[in-house]
């Protein structure tokens, strides 16, 4: 549900929540993205940084800069103002995935538990668009929506010591994407050759909260030519605005 | 454990990197004023003890925060004061005496790569510092060029902390108050709560009373700021530190204010915590008198 008027909830003396609903939902979503982009566009002295969730923006800030009254009157000021076609379009951005086989152990796994094929759950999973609520957790990992919940497997019960980056999986009934090597828990049906965290480019994630992905198949083949051109940094993401 | 830190990294945390920096601050910084730094210059934190270091060449010092009996080639070397060693020399942390992190402050900071902005290291990610990395043997460190002059500058002792083993944190409340009941919230400002073994940079486990929830422990995931305390479904408290993931689903009944950042960074495994309530303008006042502090002792050490 959305609030009729945003929540501001304290954080401390240096961070305040703007806190726009109680709900998972991409309306709420838009706006929090929208105050971050305004805020960011106003560059009001004193704001350090802030950070997108599902449902709110958290805005750091020095106390002795910009009181938190005067910050909560300035961000007030800004909603009310705040013209959504001045702000950059989000994007949709293409993941290339390989399911299946090395590349996803737990397809028919996943296909099993659904009564489906696993060619029916790539179908499913890939070619449509999941927005990102945010990114957290670990860096560069992206918090998804909008999988469908003919798909949605639980998470294993033992995890896995050791998942390789760019790992897809699917846990209940969400999907993400592991940038880093990492023990974990998800079902992995799929992954992407993209480097989705690199701490020397900036910024250092492809992925922000806000926009768009979608998994699209690839072969081995076009893994492995994929991969080689993240590595030479020769590979161009395929993004597209939307809106 | 030993890592280089500055502090602090900004600006990334809306991509799941958190700040790490040096945990205690007001440590942290002195020990950059004793020995002509700027106050972010890069440090080392020696968490515990056990650290031992040898100089290669004649270097500038400083030693503050937790007592860990420092030595110089054995013989016990002076805290809250810049040292002048020379090569060949060798630093030991060998005794936990009080409080629980050092910070040993080199003239010119030390010279790693900065990634994103920063110094600091943050371990799980294997970012920053020396190799992403905690400190191991064999690792050499260089820094950078000093323009300090050779004098010794002492902080003096009115400036000095003791550490304590019962501290008193002060917090306000929020931004998920409203999901304990009335009993939780006084349970949370009225008992004695115990540091367990869980505690390190991300955040520090507390053992004590239940904090009744009202109904959810959890919440649609929000930011984390520093020095929040969580209180997930156990009802027990959790205080977020500068390691802490950007983002996180369980309750938050309130947040330590800034000051008291660096009472957290020197408590250790059975040191006793209370909470106390006070407002954000009470905070924002502490804030002043503690940046108006650190101006003093600068305009003291640089003079």
């Amino acid at each position: 549900m959305i609030y009729e008027e945003p929540r501001f909830l304290s954080g401390g003396d240096r961070a305040i929540f703007v806190e726009f609903g109680d709900s998972i939902d991409p309306d709420v979503n838009q706006r929090v993205r929208n105050l971050k982009l305004a805020i960011e566009k106003a560059g009001i002295p004193g704001v350090v940084e802030s950070v997108p969730t599902y449902r709110s923006l958290l805005v750091y800030f020095e106390p002795l800069q910009v009181s938190a009254p005067k910050l909560r009157e300035t961000v007030f000021n800004l909603l009310q103002s705040a013209i959504e076609n001045e702000l950059p379009k989000r994007r949709l951005i293409e993941i290339p995935t390989a399911y299946g086989g090395e590349f996803g152990p737990d397809l028919e796994l996943v296909a099993q538990h659904n009564n489906l094929s696993a060619a029916e759950v790539v179908r499913i999973h890939s070619g449509t668009g999941y927005l990102i609520y945010m990114i957290g957790f670990m860096p560069g990992f992206p918090y998804l929506g909008g999988m469908s919940p003919r798909i949605a497997t639980p998470r294993k019960t033992t995890p896995r010591l050791k998942l390789p980056a760019g790992s897809v999986g699917i846990a209940g009934n969400q999907t993400g994407i592991y940038p880093a090597e990492s023990p974990g828990g998800w079902q992995i049906i799929g992954r992407t050759p993209l480097e989705l965290f690199h701490p020397t480019r900036e910024p250092p994630a492809i992925l922000q909260a806000g926009d768009y992905l979608t998994f699209i198949g690839v072969t081995p083949e076009e893994f492995t030519v994929i991969e080689e051109a993240v590595r030479n940094g020769t590979y161009r993401l395929n993004e597209e605005s939307i809106d | 454990m030993t890592t280089v830190q500055d502090l602090g990294r900004f600006g990334y945390q809306q991509y799941g990197v958190p700040t790490s920096g040096a945990l205690d601050n007001y440590a942290f910084r002195i020990g950059n004023l004793l020995v002509g730094n700027e106050e972010g210059a890069s440090s080392l934190e020696i968490t515990l003890l056990g650290c031992q270091l040898r100089t290669l060449q004649d270097i500038k010092v400083a030693i503050t925060g937790a007592d860990l009996a420092a030595t110089i080639n054995g013989k016990p070397a002076p805290a809250w004061e810049s040292l002048l060693i020379k090569s060949g020399d060798v630093l030991s942390f060998p005794r936990l005496d009080s409080g629980c992190r050092a910070y040993l402050a080199i003239s010119g900071g030390i010279d790693v790569p900065e990634v994103m902005k920063s110094a600091s290291t943050y371990i799980k990610a294997g970012i920053g510092g020396l190799s992403g990395r905690p400190l191991r043997q064999g690792d050499t460190l260089k820094a950078h060029e000093s323009t300090a002059s050779a004098a010794v500058t002492r902080l003096p002792s009115e400036y000095i902390p003791a550490y304590e083993n019962q501290i008193t944190l002060r917090v306000i409340l929020g931004p998920q108050d409203d999901f304990f009941t009335e009993e939780g919230i006084c349970t949370f400002l009225n008992s004695e709560y115990t540091v367990t073994t869980q505690a390190d940079r991300m955040g520090y486990r507390l053992e004590g009373p239940r904090i009744e929830h009202r109904e959810e422990a959890d919440i649609i995931s929000d930011g984390i700021p520093l020095g929040a305390i969580q209180v997930p479904g156990d009802g027990l408290p959790i205080i977020l530190l500068a390691d802490r993931q950007t983002t996180g689903g369980y309750t938050k009944i309130a947040t330590v204010i800034s000051i008291d950042i660096p009472k957290v960074a020197q408590a250790k495994p059975g040191d006793k915590i209370k909470f106390q309530q006070v407002t954000e303008e009470q905070a924002v006042a502490l804030l002043k008198k503690y940046e108006q502090q650190m101006a003093t002792i600068k305009s003291i050490l640089q003079a």
